[in-house]
């Protein structure tokens, strides 16, 4: 009997129902589950196959084949979720081979990147996974021994059994195993931790090689039958519609095959799963024998738009949000205690105005899909995405096609950043290659990119600290100014109710004033708290410094004695809430290994910063030292970071790989922003939108405090400390504060 | 117009317009797809492959430029000495996330090594100053580069 574990199996720490369900409400149709059992069809198969299960299949010359249901954005997931199976299957993983899955809801469940939600949705289901096939291999071992499964081991690629010294390899096994019944989960017993022997190893990324020899495995690199190359124009304002464009100019350019008009829905709302298109725009496509050449003819479209008198600028935001400020309150989000008593019989308050700019993912392989529309209707999708069902529904309903006509393959991502959680280059290359007829690979250049993004949204925030007379902590209030539509923030730009140092704090106001914008935002790596872990992070240490305290004691005193941690509501179901003993912890780890108490021996102009910061499950402090000389140049000395993401590294290179990368990727926040004008953004590539370069990236000291708590990702929470530990060590060093970003990289007096 | 360039080795001939970027001549026309492209104008390296052992922008350099120059890509580096202890390095640091820019920072590392065998900090950050890592393996693209070199790997710069 095939088994159907999708209900049956326990789910590390989380509720099996919000485990298997969660994923409907938030990711837009997506199933979380687990059916790792070979279907019926499959098992007849598999007898001659060696297919133990929808991931392993064992060769019967040993070789092992797993398969990686999420997309690998760089992250190293192709290798790490096959990491945990290989474990409990106790394979040798030299004799391991990763095979990339297709996009198939129903066979895998949830297959998105985002969130830093792999590692605690995989842990458990993925080892299950393994130790199931483990078993069945044990189980044939046993019946051609006619001995108790129960008296047999195994060791890396065999089984054996002990009393008589006998041995098989699991090649010699897959064909007996796989025709066996799939076992009930809830009967695996898996692998104590300390008998890890893969699982805590740095392994490279198993594409390593192939990327190192120039092989084609990004989704620019996909080139199929008949293909031709496409580039689509569209209106450099949001939400523009094309009144007119030369196609005759364009087609009579060296190369072009085709040029047309696309109509759009032209809407600016929402990412994931609000707008079903996924943000289709009014266009000009443009087909050529090469890419170039249909690029180069964007040149003479001379293409006309209407933008709606948009005129939306970042001075207009910043003008609108001291309106705000000054008219004061917003809509109320929070409000405990008495915060206006607190402040009036306060021995101290403190005010400070923060913003930050919108932001680009430009994540390097510009965006790309290639799309084959076959003739018996169905459809062929090739594309970097990093969350492919939304996709599936935009590309069903641009050609008007069932769901169930289309393949996606999930190709390797030339970076993610969150930007390819939308797919909206998925839906224009279909909509292309319907309508020209052959398949076709749409590339964006860097400029679509830039100008076309779902972008990290600005904001503003208006803080008020009170402190009593010993320096504590009793009144704390943001208003803020973010972007929105009919009360509803925009996605990312919002302020959750709950947000530290919300219940650390007796009174404390939440406010929100949302501005209307015509462009569309969405998740950036660690969104939301990207930006508000500088604005609170930096204001808290403004407070510190005017209580007396030791920045270190004063964040240590607001968090206070250990708290019970309380159960809330998560993408997955229930899980465990903030828990203030373990963020201390991480404070205390990272000041010590910083020399956080000797800091006042530092030469005259440099300085440590402190800043720590909880999400997506993850609790990271970090400390940066900062030097500013006298002309107010500064630079990053070194970045301390310290992360509590429980009980095991699964793949430690992977894992400080990700760090590093989160600690540049917000250095470099501190000094990128986006300039919007006209109702259009300006920056065309990164001349003006500087990505941080070599020079940049200071040393980074990266510790991982191992806890008893389930593992949890690593993609996020370690970007967030770094702007505020910055920001702070810059005012340790030069005693100025930085509230608006981006500051410029040169000089911090224009800060 | 029919142009013949020599790439890794062999003779290609392609009927192009002499405007078009190498790189689309390799990518799109030659299907050599390790070099990349990121930003068209010469501003992250992602495209960088050799001509005559120069670390040149291919998405820069037109067809009609590269006359009978010598043009190696990711492709072919690992066949001299000092691309395959890149390659090794790299493999040895784990240097890759994406990966999507290394093959343009093993072309640069490669040209920095063949005219300076010991760099310093300062070489590499000159040398790697026009390739673009917007993952930021930086850290490990210094120490890959030193590895290769044969250099004491430990960053003592912080
Ligand atoms: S694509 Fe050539 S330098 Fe960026
Ligand atoms: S590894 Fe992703 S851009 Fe360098």
């Amino acid at each position: 009997m095939p088994l159907d574990n999708a209900e049956q199996l326990p789910a590390a720490g989380l509720s099996r129902r919000g485990f298997l369900r969660a994923g409907a409400a938030a990711g837009g149709g997506l199933l979380v589950g687990l059916n790792f059992a070979a279907t019926a069809a499959a098992q007849s198969a598999a007898a001659t196959e060696g297919v133990l299960n929808i991931y392993v299949t064992v060769g019967t010359d040993g070789a092992i084949t797993i398969v990686n249901k999420n997309p690998e954005i760089g992250q190293g997931i192709k290798t790490m979720l096959p990491m945990l199976i290989a474990e409990e299957l106790d394979a040798d993983w030299d004799r391991v081979t990763v095979v990339q899955a297709d996009a198939d809801g129903a066979k895998y469940g949830a297959q998105f990147a985002g969130g830093s939600f792999a590692t605690p949705m995989n842990w458990m289901p993925m080892r299950q996974t393994g130790a199931a096939a483990r078993a069945m291999l044990i189980a044939a071992a046993a019946q051609q021994w006619g001995v108790g499964a129960a008296e047999c081991s195994t060791a890396p690629g065999k089984v054996v059994h002990a009393a008589t010294g006998q041995e098989l390899d699991y090649g010699a096994l897959a064909v007996a195993a796989a025709a066996l019944t799939a076992p009930d989960p809830a009967t695996l017993t898996l692998k104590d931790p300390a008998d890890f022997r893969i699982i805590g190893t740095s392994i490279p990324q198993v594409d390593t090689m192939r990327i190192l020899t120039g092989q084609p495995i990004f989704g620019i690199d996909v080139e199929v039958p008949g293909m031709k190359y496409a580039v689509y124009e569209k209106c450099p304002v949001f939400g523009g519609t094309l009144v007119s464009a030369d196609l005759d100019a364009a087609k009579a350019m060296p190369g072009v095959i085709d040029a047309f008009i696309v109509r759009g829905n032209n809407s600016t709302e929402g990412t994931l799963g609000g707008n079903v298109l996924e943000g289709l725009m009014d266009g000009v496509a443009i087909v050529a024998e090469n890419w170039w050449y249909a690029n180069r003819a964007r040149s003479v479209l001379n293409a006309e738009w209407d933008t709606r008198g948009e005129s939306a600028s970042d001075a207009e935001h910043a003008a609108k949000a001291a309106e705000a400020f000054a008219s004061g309150p917003g809509d109320v989000l929070r409000d405990d205690g008495d915060v206006d008593g607190a402040f009036e019989g306060a021995a101290k308050t403190i005010e400070a105005e923060y913003s930050y700019p919108f932001l680009s993912h430009a994540p390097l392989e510009p965006q790309n899909t290639t799309v084959a529309v076959h003739e018996d209707g169905s459809v062929e999708v090739w594309s970097p995405t990093q969350n492919p069902e939304p996709g599936r529904a935009g590309v069903a309903l641009a050609l008007g096609v069932d769901p169930s006509q289309i393949t996606i393959h999930m190709i390797r991502n030339g970076g993610g950043f969150g930007r390819r959680l939308n797919n909206n280059f998925m839906t224009e290359a279909a909509v292309i290659a319907q309508r020209a007829g052959v398949p076709v690979k749409l590339v964006w250049n860097r400029q679509d990119d830039l100008r076309h993004d779902v972008y990290r949204p600005a904001g503003f925030h208006k803080f008020g600290a009170a402190l009593d007379d010993q320096g504590n902590l009793v009144g704390f209030k943001d208003h803020f100014v973010s972007f929105g539509q009919d009360g509803r923030p925009h996605s990312s730009a919002d302020l959750a109710p709950t947000t530290f140092p919300v219940e650390y704090v007796e009174n404390v106001r939440y406010e929100q004033t949302l501005l209307p914008l015509n462009m569309p935002t969405g998740p950036m790596r660690a969104p939301g708290s990207n930006a508000l872990a500088f604005v609170f992070q930096s204001f808290l240490d403004e407070v510190a410094a005017e209580s007396g305290k030791d920045p270190l004691q004063f964040h240590l005193d607001v968090l206070g004695e250990p708290r019970e941690v309380v159960m809330t509501p998560g993408f997955m179901g229930p899980q465990p809430g903030f828990n203030n003993a373990r963020m201390a912890d991480v404070l205390r780890i990272v000041a010590e290994r910083a020399g956080w108490a000797d800091r006042a021996s530092l030469p005259q102009g440099t300085g440590l910063g402190i800043a720590s910061y909880y999400c997506h499950l993850g609790y990271f402090a970090h400390v940066a030292k900062v030097t500013v000389d006298a002309n107010g140049g500064w630079a990053v000395d070194k970045i301390w970071m310290v992360g509590d993401v429980g009980s095991q590294i699964i793949n430690p290179t992977g894992a400080v790989n990700q760090c590093e990368g989160g600690c540049l990727d917000g250095l470099g926040q501190m000094t990128l922003g986006l300039t919007f004008e006209n109702g259009q953004v300006v920056d065309s590539n990164f001349n003006t939108y500087a990505l941080p370069r070599i020079n940049k990236m200071p040393p980074v000291d990266i510790h991982f405090h191992i806890t008893d708590n389930p593992p949890t990702g690593l993609g996020e929470p370690a970007l967030p400390p770094v702007l505020p530990a910055v920001a702070n060590a810059i005012f340790a060093a030069s005693g100025r504060r930085v509230r608006s970003l981006p500051m410029s990289g040169a000089s911090v007096a224009s800060a | 117009m029919a142009f013949t360039i020599n790439v890794n080795g062999a003779d290609h001939t392609v009927d192009v317009d002499g405007d078009m970027p190498l790189l689309w001549v390799l990518r799109d026309e030659l299907n050599i797809k390790g070099p990349k492209f990121g930003c068209g104008v010469s501003l992250c390296g992602a495209c960088t492959v050799h001509l005559d052992g120069n670390a040149i922008r291919a998405c820069v350099t037109p067809v009609s430029a590269v006359g009978d120059a010598q043009v190696t890509t990711i492709e072919a580096i690992g066949e001299t000495e000092i691309g395959a202890k890149l390659q090794d390095a790299w493999l040895e640091e784990d240097v890759i996330q994406c990966g999507y820019c290394q093959a343009g920072q093993i072309m640069s590392a490669a040209a920095l090594l063949a005219n300076t065998p010991a760099p310093t900090d300062g070489g590499i950050d000159a040398a790697m100053a026009g390739n673009i890592c917007r993952c930021a393996t930086y850290q490990r693209i210094r120490k890959a580069i030193k590895r290769a070199a044969g250099l004491d790997t430990a960053d003592t710069r912080g």
